[in-house]
């Protein structure tokens, strides 16, 4: 579709020759020079700007360019390029609307006000000067609710026999077809418009950033107000449009409000009806959306307002709220309870019960609904950890968004994370980020077994029509349990399930669908995230915990290609932290560490984190980290390490396995070092395998180190920790410094820099 | 307020690296910015210019990244669609809005809502705190307008040398980047406007 003709009239753009651009120019030139402008210089034009486009200017185009910027000018008169020229064209504009304009174009004013808007936007003080913002507050008020309810347009309203005199004033519409009973609203319609009935639809369309700003700049203005002041307090005024009498007692900006207030609650009448037409009915949610937002602002402006318009919310959300495709217009009423439920001593459980549970649960993959649902989290988060109670217990269900469209998403998840952070639900977040993936394919099949799919055309199934094991499984009563327990709503019925292996195997051939490949590749910034977050809440009983976790779960993810690797990459990094952080973890949990430290297998299927175990055993197993600390622990620990280190430098590799990576050997050895430092009778210990070490490599190549260098730098540090050894007491003070080493002015003090250049050279990276 | 609004591929072009996208029409709103934000002030009106077409081509770059995950996450295969199966295209076209960080490119937080329709997307550059449902209405609109103006369907560079078309409707459907409440009517009245501009 994409035409390869673009591309080569591109090319040709590009390539166009200096003689050949000029003669195109003087043509131009003299096209431009009528008063017309015909087609043939607008496509002149046309090319014209794609040949400046394509090459950047870095022609001698000068005068093209301020060719096409003349062009551009007359075209677009009311270009400003100061600040001053701004509040000129402000005035100018103003003026404008001022003068009842009887004659011309209907359209004359209509870019008015969205120039007006852009103004605002971008330098909203122009418009504080003089009484501009008054001025446009009464137009605004005239045009909202006091617009003409006639058809417009000189529609003839009879047949042959009809003259000028039968011609009737047709009233406005409704969507539903009934004529219309009260002011002319955007939700109006008629077979032509007067202009009135156009402003009306553009004043609608910028009154809400109208409101907000306006009340950001006017408050130096109100001495210019000419209208007598009111002493009748807004709450006063009836609700009832058609005794608005009494508002125009107000002045112009409560005025504007309060005219505000009836538009919107017309609009949240009218979308109550049935429109015939599809685009009719999505202006009619874009409507409520609007109207909602627009209450919500000025009761924010005024609080009398919200006692007034509470009920017309409430009663809109029992309207919509069993509704799943009115979700988006739930969101701003959400916001209005969250802003003015307390005010009010509104209830608004049933509010977060559809926010928290059903919208996640149930539209996670409508990619607007999880946009703007995660926004008005981000936007109120500080509020919503104090309102509402369950919101650090909603991640099972937030965390669907992402695992159904984490590229989409994972940069609110970034923001959100840490608030979903808690001692309380630390454990159980940790396994739920894991098993992203799983919860992604999860939502995969759950997508193919309801009947409402529309969104997802999946081939999941086998060419051959072979049946998919995990949508069986998915289906299938025994394992219900599982997936039911993946697919919670909140958190608190368990850290995990005991059956994760079985699940991991159910989901295997889910590996390569891309949804759960890409959920896979946000987690680990997540467990970054998360660790970070949590070292600030915890106590060590949890990092305790925590430390379990992550030796358990390196052996239990979903066996993604290079999933696994990055998870152990995270496990080490954090793992290194906390001990470093509290090293008494170590000896708090030396029993976990060494039942994973013992089991040879995993120095050839998860070495990094492997190297990172015995790193910190060796580091940290002393006293001088936790007094807890024996000789029997260290003797164990000793035992154990070096029953792993004879093992893999005695023979081959298991088969399909690689020979153990140099660094997996050289931390043993270094472990088993400082070990014995501590504990000296297990210094002999050590020497002897350190010299059998020596010796076999003199012989020639070993089975458990392919490559000859690798095999040299083993020996190397084999050397070191050997001769360190000869001299215990020394050793002892090298390889376990005192904790006064760890501060920063270590590298000033020249037998502390030795200690150092040691430590470095015995450390895992 | 609308920032943006492009038309640009979202498909692989040979002249191009992967994952890099062309911009066939751009059009941004509001007045010129460089005029008075701060860190621009000191460029001439080329360099902002220029400063301009890099964010658009940032845009472009995020957006074609976002179709592409998004089409092969959900797997479905591109059903090429000719002139005159507009309404099919529209229909089966992937949407979806990607959240734009403040930075990059624009000094504030965006929403960007796109439609890819087969290699091409349209996207509407949106502050965040705009009505997205009305975006959204007002972005299928476009693209149905430009799909059917500019035969985007068939062959041919139409929407290279038919800008001043894309012009007239952002003119007439998004005036100044202000999105309108329009019910069918009122866009039926516009879209007469813009047919009778084009016909001159």
């Amino acid at each position: 579709m994409y035409a390869h003709s673009s591309e080569s009239l591109i090319k040709q753009a590009r390539e166009i020759q200096e003689s050949e651009l000029q003669k195109f120019h003087s043509r131009l030139g003299k096209l431009l020079q009528g008063k017309e402008l015909g087609h043939e210089a607008v496509d002149s034009l046309q090319r014209l700007h794609i040949i400046l486009s394509a090459t950047k200017y870095t022609r001698t185009s000068r005068c093209c360019f301020q060719m096409t910027q003349s062009m551009s000018r007359k075209l677009k008169p009311q270009q400003a390029g100061s600040r001053a020229d701004l509040s000129s064209l402000c005035a100018q504009l103003l003026r404008s609307l001022e003068s009842r304009q009887s004659e011309g174009p209907a359209n004359s004013l209509t870019h008015t006000l969205p120039i007006l808007n852009t103004i605002l936007t971008h330098s909203p003080d122009c418009l504080t000067e003089g009484n501009h913002v008054t001025l446009l507050s009464k137009k605004l008020v005239d045009w909202l609710r006091y617009a003409s309810i006639t058809q417009g347009g000189g529609v003839p309203s009879g047949g042959f026999f009809t003259g000028p005199r039968s011609r009737q004033p047709v009233p406005t519409a409704e969507l539903d077809g009934t004529v219309s009973g009260d002011f002319f609203t955007v939700l109006c319609v008629g077979q032509g418009f007067t202009e009135d009935q156009w402003m009306n639809v553009y004043s609608f369309s910028m009154l809400r950033h109208w409101l907000l700003t306006y009340h950001s700049v006017s408050n130096g203005n109100n001495t210019a107000d000419t209208d007598d002041r009111s002493e009748v307090d807004g709450s006063v005024v009836s609700m009832v449009s058609a005794t608005s009498s009494s508002s125009r007692l107000l002045p112009p900006k409560e005025r504007l409000r309060e005219k505000a207030f009836q538009y919107c609650q017309r609009l949240i009448e009218q979308s109550d009806r049935k429109a015939h037409k599809r685009t009719d009915t999505d202006l009619q949610k874009a409507c409520l959306v609007e109207a909602v937002c627009i209450l919500d602002c000025v009761c924010g402006e005024d609080a009398s307002l919200v006692y007034r318009t509470f009920p017309c919310i409430k009663a809109l959300f029992g309207r919509l709220s069993s509704d799943l495709s009115f979700a988006r217009v739930l969101l701003p009423i959400a916001q209005f309870y969250l802003n003015h439920g307390e005010m009010a001593a509104v209830d608004c459980e049933c509010v977060w019960k559809l926010v928290f549970g059903r919208f996640p649960a149930e539209l996670f993959n409508n990619q607007f609904l999880a946009h703007e649902l995660l926004r008005f989290l981000r936007l109120n988060l500080e509020s919503l950890q104090l309102r509402v109670p369950q919101y650090s217990h909603s991640f099972p269900n937030l965390l669907k968004f992402l695992a159904w469209d984490s590229p989409a998403v994972v940069d609110d998840f970034v923001d959100l994370l840490p608030s979903l952070v808690t001692a309380g639900t630390a454990v159980e977040l940790l396994h739920t980020l894991l098993d992203l993936p799983c919860l992604s394919a999860t939502l995969v099949l759950q997508v193919r077994c309801s009947h409402t799919s529309e969104s997802t055309c999946l081939p999941i199934s086998e060419p051959g029509g072979r049946g998919l094991l995990s949508l069986d499984a998915f289906r299938s009563q025994s394992f219900r349990g599982l997936f039911l327990f993946l697919l919670r709503g909140e958190a608190g019925s368990g850290d995990t399930i005991d059956r994760l292996s079985t699940l991991h195997e159910l989901l295997a051939e889910t590996a390569d669908w891309s949804r759960v490949v890409q959920c896979a590749q946000t987690v680990p910034v997540l467990l970054h995230i998360f660790f970070n977050t949590v070292i600030a809440v915890a106590d060590e009983k949890l990092l305790a915990h925590l430390v379990q976790v992550m030796l358990e779960r390196s052996s239990l993810l979903l066996n993604i290609p290079k999933y696994n690797k990055e998870i152990h990459r995270v496990f080490s990094s954090h793992l290194l932290r906390l001990c470093k952080l509290h090293p008494s973890l170590v000896v708090d949990q030396s029993h976990e560490l060494l039942e994973f430290a013992g089991a040879t297998a995993k120095v050839y299927s998860k070495e990094e984190i492997y190297t990172h175990v015995v790193w910190v055993l060796g580091e940290y197993l002393s006293v001088s980290c936790d007094s807890r600390c024996s000789v029997k622990l260290i003797t164990s620990c000793f035992e154990t390490l070096e029953a792993v280190l004879f093992e893999i430098t005695s023979s081959a590799p298991p088969p399909g396995a690689d020979c153990p990576v140099p660094r997996v050997v050289t931390s043993l050895m270094s472990a088993l070092a400082k070990l014995a430092s501590r504990s000296h009778d297990l210094i002999p210990r050590v020497s002897l395998f350190l010299s059998k070490l020596r010796t076999v490599t003199r012989g020639g190549p070993v089975a458990w180190c392919s490559d000859e260098e690798d095999l040299v730098a083993i020996v190397t540090r084999g050397e070191e920790l050997w001769s360190l050894l000869k001299a215990p007491g020394v050793a002892q003070s090298v390889l376990t410094p005192p904790a006064l080493v760890t501060s920063p002015q270590w590298h000033r003090d020249t037998n502390v820099a030795m200690l150092l250049r040691l430590r470095l050279g015995l450390a895992p990276m | 307020m609308v920032r943006c609004f492009l038309i640009h591929t979202v498909c692989p072009v040979s002249a191009l690296s992967s994952g890099e996208s062309r911009v066939l029409y751009s059009r941004v709103f509001g007045p010129d910015e460089g005029a008075w934000s701060d860190p621009d002030r000191g460029l001439s009106p080329e360099e902002r210019r220029l400063l301009q077409k890099e964010k658009i081509t940032v845009v472009a770059r995020q957006v074609r990244s976002a179709v592409s995950l998004s089409r092969e996450a959900s797997g479905r295969l591109l059903v090429e669609t000719v002139s005159g199966e507009e309404a099919l295209a529209l229909q089966e076209a992937d949407g979806g809005v990607a959240r734009l960080r403040a930075g990059d490119p624009f000094s504030e937080e965006m929403s960007a809502l796109w439609l890819a329709v087969q290699s091409l997307g349209f996207t509407l550059v949106c502050e965040p705190h705009e009505n997205l449902l009305l975006a959204e209405g007002t972005l299928r609109n476009l693209t149905r307008h430009c799909l059917e103006t500019l035969h985007m369907l068939g062959p041919g560079s139409e929407v290279l040398l038919r800008s001043n078309r894309v012009d007239a409707l952002l003119s007439r459907l998004l005036p100044h980047g202000q999105l309108l409440f329009l019910n069918h009517r009122f866009a039926q009245s516009l879209e007469k406007e813009v047919a009778a501009y084009l016909a001159k």
